[in-house]
């Protein structure tokens, strides 16, 4: 995610000059492309992530489109309250880019896990939140993000992740996509957690289960007509995201279900426990722990449509 | 005080004494603000008068009829807690109608105790969350260089403001950028909320800090007018750094039985204490 990034990047701030780079000294040679071209337009702010979003709040104010960038715990959480006023309450055009979100850095240790940011930036007023599910996902997420008239929050995953998109998808923001049909049961995933998602859909097929996937990449705004739909047509539905069940993707779902009434289809949610992750062990290790992998995910679903409703 | 006469870059052409009536109308408004609203800070608010005066009726290169004229300089109040000295000097300044000063801090009036974005017309940037007034006229100061327009950018900090760390990531960040449209200028009135700053946090030597930090640091008593529209006008003053202006100042300031008693970060003047305080300012 993070090279469709750097590459989408480079090719939107050649079209816009009020595109600025601000990055908490991190993306070593990642946007060597980028620095060659707008040097100008890049800045290290250094290990200091208060004062990176104090800025970009201040360049947005006087017209440019300012980006943060770093591992996410450091441009969400660290800066929370920077973030919610120097940016929201201003509602300023800035993009803040966590890289490393989830369990993606997991080996670094829990003070590079980001299972919480969802949860503090949805609360803060005119934040809109996107977790792309994919590279191609993330370039498109990009473009609409430095349109977008308000701050964003976009929410990256590391490199290298599986591509899920096979052909062209229209991409909004608030708008979810439809990735794979499915009759019983419709796994919303957010984030880097698609492609998993996709393969728990798979594994259930062959189980019996047809299971429908959207990437739902858009957290706050939620798309409600989707949402409405999906829960009229399917027995339950699955929320699916590399973040704490607490506040994240599957509580706002949770929030939207309560709001709008009985609703045919029963929630299920799939996401980190609240709790510390304390050994070693790369993303892999950290899903298995968490139950994030495809076979757990699974087999949560199997047992949850199996399960009788009291 | 409404129409001002401007000059060709904008500023007032004010001699000294006018300044100085100005800066105890301000002070005299400030109280009777407080009294009415029951908001607190007026001690705060008192102490960086002279210094809002200097800059906005000496310094700023400002239109009061063009508040968002891309060439204009900003002028940040990180201490937001001071908001009655901005609105009042906004006002007074020509930007809005003094009367608006009536609905300060009342349910519904766009003069709240801590300035909101964009709430009344001159007001730069939303504040009263201490630490972020810094962070954000780099980000002006920056965008002004990269879209080559020449303003200057001013904040004012607190002295207790400078507990926060995002001010020493700002000091940090600006003279490595080599930025030199930006000034920090402190109220440096000896107080934070609720006991001496110097005993708090060390503060001290505060101008030493700045210069050890790459600014041009300087100190000046902050309420000689004379002294405080010389050293905002050498902004940028050519070196290639940031400025950083160590005011210091009594808080309180202009009524004696308020001067450098901490008291008033949070008392609410009565009816007879505004009286006496409007008589000593020479406003009865």
């Amino acid at each position: 995610m993070r090279n469709a990034f750097a590459a989408e990047l480079a090719e939107l701030a050649s079209k816009d000059t009020r595109i600025v780079l601000l990055s908490g000294d991190i993306g070593n040679r990642l946007f060597d492309v980028y620095k060659e071209r707008f040097a100008e337009r890049f800045f290290n702010c250094g290990v200091a992530e208060a004062n990176m979003t104090g800025i970009a709040a201040g360049m947005a104010l006087c017209g440019l489109r300012p980006i943060t960038y770093t591992i996410t715990p450091f441009n969400t959480i660290r800066c929370l309250e920077q973030i919610k006023i120097d940016i929201c309450y201003h509602n300023l055009p800035v993009t803040i880019v966590g890289v490393g979100s989830g369990l993606s850095y997991a080996g670094l240790g829990v003070t590079h896990h980001s299972c919480e940011d969802i949860a503090f930036l949805r609360a803060l007023p005119r934040m809109t939140v996107i977790c792309p599910g994919d590279a191609l996902e993330v370039r498109q997420a990009l473009r609409a993000a430095l349109s977008h008239e308000g701050p964003v929050f976009l929410r990256l995953g590391k490199k290298n992740e599986p591509v899920v998109h096979k052909q062209a998808f229209n991409f909004q923001i608030g708008k979810a996509i439809m990735v794979r049909p499915g009759t019983q049961v419709c796994l919303l995933s957010t984030g880097n957690m698609l492609p998993v998602a996709v393969q728990a859909a798979e594994e259930l097929g062959r189980q019996g289960i047809s299971a429908a996937v959207a990437s739902f990449h858009t957290v706050k705004p939620l798309d409600e007509e989707f949402l409405l739909n999906t829960f009229a047509q399917f027995k339950a539905v699955v929320t699916v995201e590399e973040h704490s069940i607490i506040g994240g993707f599957g509580s706002s779902i949770a929030e939207w279900q309560i709001d709008h009434g009985p609703q045919a289809a029963r929630l299920c949610r799939v996401g980190t426990a609240d709790e510390f992750l304390h050994e070693a062990g790369g993303q892999d290790y950290a899903r298995q722990y968490f139950n994030l992998t495809t076979d757990s995910i699974a087999k949560k679903v199997r047992r949850f449509l199996e399960a009788p409703i009291a | 005080m409404h129409s001002q006469c401007l000059n060709p870059d904008r500023r007032t052409t004010m001699g000294l004494p006018e300044l100085e009536s100005i800066a105890r109308r301000i002070r005299g408004k400030l109280v009777e603000m407080s009294h009415k609203s029951k908001a607190p800070h007026l001690g705060s608010s008192l102490s960086c008068v002279d210094i809002l005066v200097a800059a906005y009726w000496a310094v700023l290169r400002i239109d009061p009829q063009k508040p968002g004229d891309p060439q204009r300089d900003r002028f940040i109040l990180s201490k937001g807690h001071a908001a009655s000295v901005l609105f009042a000097s906004l006002a007074y300044r020509g930007f809005f109608p003094v009367e608006l000063l009536d609905s300060y801090a009342q349910p519904g009036s766009c003069l709240a105790e801590h300035p909101g974005p964009a709430c009344a017309p001159g007001v730069e940037a939303a504040t009263g969350s201490l630490g972020h007034g810094l962070p954000l006229g780099l980000g002006m100061a920056l965008a002004g260089r990269l879209q080559g327009l020449s303003y200057r950018v001013f904040a004012l900090l607190s002295d207790g403001e400078c507990n926060e760390g995002s001010v020493w990531e700002a000091a940090m960040f600006a003279p490595a950028k080599g930025l030199e449209n930006i000034a920090v200028i402190v109220d440096f009135n000896g107080w934070q909320a609720t006991g001496r700053s110097r005993e708090i946090m060390a503060l001290e030597p505060l101008r030493e800090k700045w210069q050890s930090f790459g600014w041009n640091a300087c100190e000046v008593d902050g309420h000689d007018l004379e002294q405080l529209v010389s050293v905002m006008q050498r902004v940028p003053d050519g070196s290639g750094k940031p400025i950083a202006i160590v005011a210091h100042t009594v808080k309180g300031k202009g009524v004696s039985f308020m001067e450098d008693d901490n008291n008033w970060h949070y008392r609410i003047p009565t009816q007879d204490e505004v009286r006496l305080a409007h008589l000593e300012l020479g406003l009865l």
